[in-house]
C-alpha cells in the first residue's frame, strides 16, 4: 500500500521495488474478517507481484471468486506476518530509494523531493 | 521552565533524543496520560467493534500503540524521531514502523486506513523547525494525503496542545481546505489542569449517510479528580506558601516580563527607564 511522495512522483509511484530483503516471520492472530478486508484494500496484482520477488509465495493472478480460509491463511502470513528487517525499497518513476534498518523504513525526503 | 512548549525548544527529532525519548517514555505520569488520551481519542473514533487497520501518526515511542495493539488493532505508525522509535522498537510494539516526516506527505494508496490517530503531535506541525519549512503548506500537504491515504467514512482524530486560538484557526483551515469536515471537541473546557483539545475530522461519508457525521460531544465538568500527582503537587505549594518572594520590586518585574518573553506572550512592553519606577500614591 506503501507509495513514493517524493513531489511530482505520480506515475509509476506504487508498488515499491524491494531489494535486498531481509525478513523475519512474527505471530499475528488470524482474523477472517479483517482478512477479507484487507484484500479489498490491496491491489492484487501489485501483491502478488511484490510476493513472487520476495521469493515468499505465488499467488494466483486473478484473485479467486470465493475465499477459503487457507487461502485467506495465506494472504494473512504474507500480509501480516512478514516484517521486513533491512533493504532498500526503490520507486520505479523517480528512482528515490527508501532505506530501511531495523525494521524502520526511513521515509524521510530531502528538502529538493517536497 | 519553557518546558511547557517543548516545540519551542527544539525541533521534534531534536528534542527528542535518546536521553529525552527515555525519560519520556519511562516517565509513569505520561505514559498514564498518553494511555489515557488514547482511549478518549479511541472512544471520539467510533470505530467498529472489529480490528481495524489505523494510522498512528507520531507515534513516538509508541506508547498509543500499545493502548492499540490491547484493543486488537493492526497499526501503522510514523515519526520523526529516529530515538523515539528506536524505543519503540525496544518495547515490541506490534505496529509497523516509519521515520517519516509527517509534514512532506503520507504516502500511501487510496482508501488504504480505518482510521487515523494521533496523541500530542500535530503542535509541532505549526512551527518552521528549518529555514524551507512553511507550516502551512506542511499542514496542507499533511491533511490532503491523509485524506486520500484514509477510507471513505474514516476518522481522524488528533489530540493536541494548541498553543493559541490562532494555532487552532491555520490547523482547521488546512484540514478543511484538504476536503476534511468534522470540528474541535473540548473535554472539560472548565478546568485549566484536565482541558483536553480533539480535533475530529471526518474523511467523507460511508456509504448510505446522507449527512455529515455529528461531532461527538466533549465531556463535562472538572475532570477526574483522582490523579495522584496533583494532589502532591497542592502539598507541596502549600509547604512553600511560607518562603515565596515578595511579588514586589523592580527586579520582579523585570523577572516576570522576561519569563514572559520567553513563553511567547504577545506584546510584553519593552523594558525603559520607567518600568517599575516608583509611582505617587494617589489613592
Amino acid at each position: 500500500m506503501l507509495m513514493c511522495h517524493v513531489k511530482g512522483c505520480s506515475t509509476d509511484n506504487f508498488p515499491l521495488r524491494i531489494e535486498d530483503a531481509e525478513m523475519e516471520q512474527v505471530e499475528v492472530e488470524f482474523n477472517e474478517d479483517f482478512c477479507r478486508r484487507l484484500i479489498n484494500k490491496i491491489d492484487w496484482p501489485a501483491f502478488v507481484q511484490t510476493a513472487f520477488a520476495l521469493g515468499l509465495d505465488q499467488l494466483p493472478a486473478a484473485l479467486p471468486d470465493d475465499l477459503d480460509e487457507e487461502f485467506l491463511q495465506r494472504i494473512h502470513k504474507l500480509a501480516l506476518e512478514t516484517k521486513l528487517k533491512a533493504g532498500r525499497m526503490v520507486c520505479n518513476g523517480c528512482k528515490h530509494v527508501y532505506l530501511i534498518t531495523d525494521g524502520i523504513p526511513n521515509m524521510l525526503l530531502q528538502e529538493t523531493e517536497v | 521552565m519553557s518546558a511547557s512548549r517543548p516545540e519551542h525548544i527544539a525541533p521534534p527529532e531534536i528534542f527528542y533524543n535518546e536521553t529525552e525519548a527515555g525519560k519520556y517514555t519511562d516517565n509513569s505520569r505520561i505514559t498514564a496520560i498518553q494511555y489515557d488520551m488514547t482511549q478518549r481519542a479511541l472512544e471520539l473514533m467510533c470505530l467498529p467493534e472489529e480490528p481495524q487497520l489505523l494510522l498512528d501518526i507520531g507515534c513516538g515511542s509508541g506508547l498509543s500503540g500499545e493502548c492499540l495493539d490491547e484493543q486488537g488493532h493492526h497499526w501503522v505508525g510514523m515519526d520523526v524521531s529516529p530515538a523515539m522509535l528506536a524505543v519503540a522498537n525496544d518495547r515490541d510494539v506490534e505496529g509497523d514502523l516509519f521515520l517519516q516526516d509527517i509534514g512532506q506527505g503520507v504516502g500511501y494508496r487510496p482508501g488504504s486506513f480505518d482510521g487515523a490517530i494521533s496523541i500530542s503531535v500535530i503542535q509541532w506541525l505549526c512551527n518552521a523547525d528549518k529555514s524551507h519549512h512553511v507550516p502551512k503548506k506542511r499542514l496542507l500537504r499533511f491533511f490532503s494525503t491523509l485524506y486520500t491515504a484514509l477510507a471513505r467514512g474514516a476518522r481522524a482524530v488528533f489530540q493536541f496542545y494548541p498553543e493559541g486560538p490562532q494555532q487552532v484557526e491555520m490547523i482547521m483551515a488546512a484540514a478543511m481546505r484538504a476536503g476534511f469536515t468534522g470540528g474541535l471537541v473540548v473535554d472539560y473546557p472548565n478546568s485549566s489542569k484536565a482541558k483536553k483539545y480533539f480535533l475530529c475530522l471526518f474523511a467523507g461519508y460511508a456509504g448510505n449517510q446522507r449527512a455529515a457525521p455529528e461531532l461527538p460531544k466533549g465531556l463535562d465538568g472538572d475532570g477526574p479528580q483522582s490523579v495522584e500527582y496533583a494532589g502532591k503537587r497542592q502539598r507541596e505549594d502549600r509547604k512553600r506558601k511560607g518562603k515565596l518572594v515578595s511579588a514586589k520590586g523592580k527586579d520582579w518585574v523585570l523577572h516576570k516580563k522576561e519569563l514572559n518573553r520567553m513563553r511567547g506572550k504577545a506584546h510584553v512592553p519593552v523594558d525603559t527607564k520607567y518600568t517599575a519606577r516608583k509611582r505617587k500614591i494617589r489613592f
